[in-house]
């Protein structure tokens, strides 16, 4: 077995008994990176010198003793939308084609410091814009278990990096079901802590009051072990929150006996793939059988979560993206003649066309006279749907539904058709307007042996119960051990 | 909410306000699509939400004031590589000012 095959956890226990070299490992990863990326374009970035000499270090270390992270010697991918200094930090736009992150990300201080090594970074959708990783300025990520699938988007690449067995962990970013979606149609984990567990310090802004990093792994250990390292109070982001961070890796391992499992009727509606909904029903059962009371629970506010997401992402969206005008850093368009111009061609040329659609409609949704129409609005929606969660968690402790309504679409079957595309994340946006923990598991195949996953939502700071939840699912079914050939 | 009727002129208006240059086709392009999408959402309309306090936020949060210290960025030299224009410490742009 190749070492990049091999969990984080059993890569850290190896690298501290010497049983292999960090070395070793990261040339494992980079040589699969490197096999496979030609047909995948998972990764836009391969930072393999700094790679290296990090794992050196990692080697050094046990060589003289001194303690090792909780990650030492892990290969780790990061979205090309956080900041690891030195590397680029594309965001898969042409407008930040060349630009150099000048410093570290909080998270990548936090895996730095648990002795991680970073790869690669890897492919999105624009500023994290899709749910196909089609939208990236420098081509799509191709799905592992089936190449002319898309991968999901936006976290597309981070997803695939998992999946095809190039690293162990990769970190994404979901404002909108962008790990979760991709997690369930690649066939690993992804998850989206609690907004504001994890400092969102050194994340390029798509729609602040909603985005939220976490990890893509093949086990929940080093779920929970990735989420302990990267969660925690930042001064540098007011919004991450100063409350403990609980030991999710002993939270994992309770028992499921007594967990109240909830199946909101509304994510089981007319649209929804067959397979997947037989998929996720049977995940109930194994539940059931397992210890946990199902029980039916309505959130009747769900269909309006898309209307309501697709006017406050681009509002926020096109005030975060603002900066983005060339001046300071960024493409800039040689043929303008005046500052006005300036702004104007760099934005035209540097932003995708889905990036400036966004930009269109939050600029218009925010616009003198239609302000309370539309942003208003959906801030008064959103109030509703987050009060359908904290009505349903009085009666359950996790609700279980289905990431994606359907498997794996094709490349290029929705990229001209932006409603139709944005609509694929109908059962994954309610969780980022709520602004509680969502995680996305693997639950089985379809027909056409494409991986479905089911979401596990819970209550606000409850990500160490939707752990629980998984790590009792999956030992039992373990889909999570399934890889594409 | 008003029903969205959205035409060239309100879409060249929404690119100028955004600083994005459009041109003809992709006015033409992006009508078509705002209107589908803009159309979509206004189902908004049909739910009460009288007497509903507007969410901006998920998680209750209040001001975090710092202490007013200034602390200066360790890695100037990296910013100004990233610069497209640039003559000593400042960052060269077009005339602002006529």
């Amino acid at each position: 077995m190749s070492l990049n095959t091999l969990s984080a956890k059993d890569i850290s226990d190896g690298v501290k008994a010497k049983k292999f070299s960090a070395r070793e490992v990261a040339e494992a990863s980079l040589k699969a990176i490197h096999e496979s990326n030609g047909s995948l374009n998972a990764y836009l970035t391969v930072l393999k010198e700094t790679a290296l000499s990090a794992a050196d270090a990692v080697d050094k270390k046990a060589k003289e003793g001194s303690p090792l992270g909780r990650l030492a010697g892990v290969p780790v991918a990061i979205k090309d939308n956080m900041m690891i200094r030195g590397a680029k930090t594309t965001c898969g736009s042409k407008i930040l084609g060349d630009y150099i992150a000048p410093y570290d990300a909080f998270v990548i201080e936090r895996l730095r410091s648990a002795d991680a090594v970073f790869v690669g970074k890897t492919n999105m959708d624009e500023f994290a814009m899709g749910s196909s990783t089609e939208h990236s300025r420098f081509g799509a990520t191709r799905n592992p278990w089936n190449k002319d699938c898309i991968p999901g988007g936006s976290s597309g690449g981070s997803a695939v990096a998992v999946a095809a067995r190039t690293v162990p962990i990769a970190l994404g970013s979901d404002t909108g079901g962008s790990i979760r979606q991709p997690a369930s149609l690649c066939g690993v984990l992804g998850m989206k802590p609690t907004y504001g567990r994890v400092s969102r310090y050194g994340l390029v802004a798509f729609a602040s009051s909603l985005d939220q990093i976490g990890p893509f792994t093949h086990t929940v250990e080093d779920m929970a072990t990735t989420m302990e390292v990267i969660s925690g109070k930042d001064p540098r982001d007011s919004t991450s929150v100063d409350k403990e961070v609980p030991r999710f890796t002993d939270e994992m391992s309770q028992p499921l006996k007594g967990i109240r499992v909830g199946i909101p009727k509304e994510y089981f509606v007319s649209g929804l793939d067959a397979d997947v909904d037989k998929a996720v029903r049977e995940a109930a059962q194994v539940l059931k059988i397992l210890g946990a009371e199902l029980k039916e629970v309505s959130l009747p506010n769900s269909a309006a979560a898309v209307s309501v997401y697709y006017i406050l992402a681009p509002s926020e969206a096109s005030s975060n993206l603002a900066r983005f005008d060339g001046m300071r850093y960024g493409f800039r368009n040689p043929k303008a003649t005046h500052l006005i111009e300036q702004y104007g061609l760099n934005r035209q040329d540097g932003f995708g066309p889905e990036v400036k659609r966004r930009i269109m409609i939050g600029t218009y949704a925010l616009s003198s006279g239609y302000y309370d129409a539309y942003y208003s609005k959906a801030q008064k929606v959103r109030t509703l749907i987050k009060r359908d969660f904290v009505e349903a968690f009085k009666e359950v402790d996790v609700l279980l539904t289905p990431v994606s309504p359907t498997p794996a679409f094709k490349i290029g079957e929705k990229v001209d058709d932006p409603l139709t595309m944005y609509l694929s994340d109908i059962f994954t946006i309610p969780c980022n307007l709520a602004g509680i923990p969502g995680l996305s598991i693997p639950c089985g195949f379809s027909r056409n042996k494409l991986p479905i996953g089911a979401q596990l939502l819970g209550n606000f700071f409850q990500d160490g119960l939707l752990l629980r939840v998984a790590n009792a699912y999956l030992k039992e079914t373990k889909w999570n051990e399934k890889a594409p050939s | 909410m008003p029903e969205p009727i959205i035409t060239k002129k309100d879409v060249e208006y929404v690119a100028r306000l955004a600083r994005v240059a459009v041109t003809p086709d992709e006015v033409e392009k992006i009508q078509g699509q705002l209107e589908r999408i803009l159309g979509y959402v206004s189902q908004l309309k049909e739910i009460n939400t009288d007497n509903v306090p507007p969410t901006a936020h998920p998680i209750d949060v209040t001001n975090v004031w710092r202490d007013d210290v200034a602390s200066p960025f360790p890695h100037l030299k990296d910013l100004f590589k990233n610069a497209p224009e640039m003559e000593e410490t400042f960052y060269k742009v077009k005339k602002v000012i006529e």
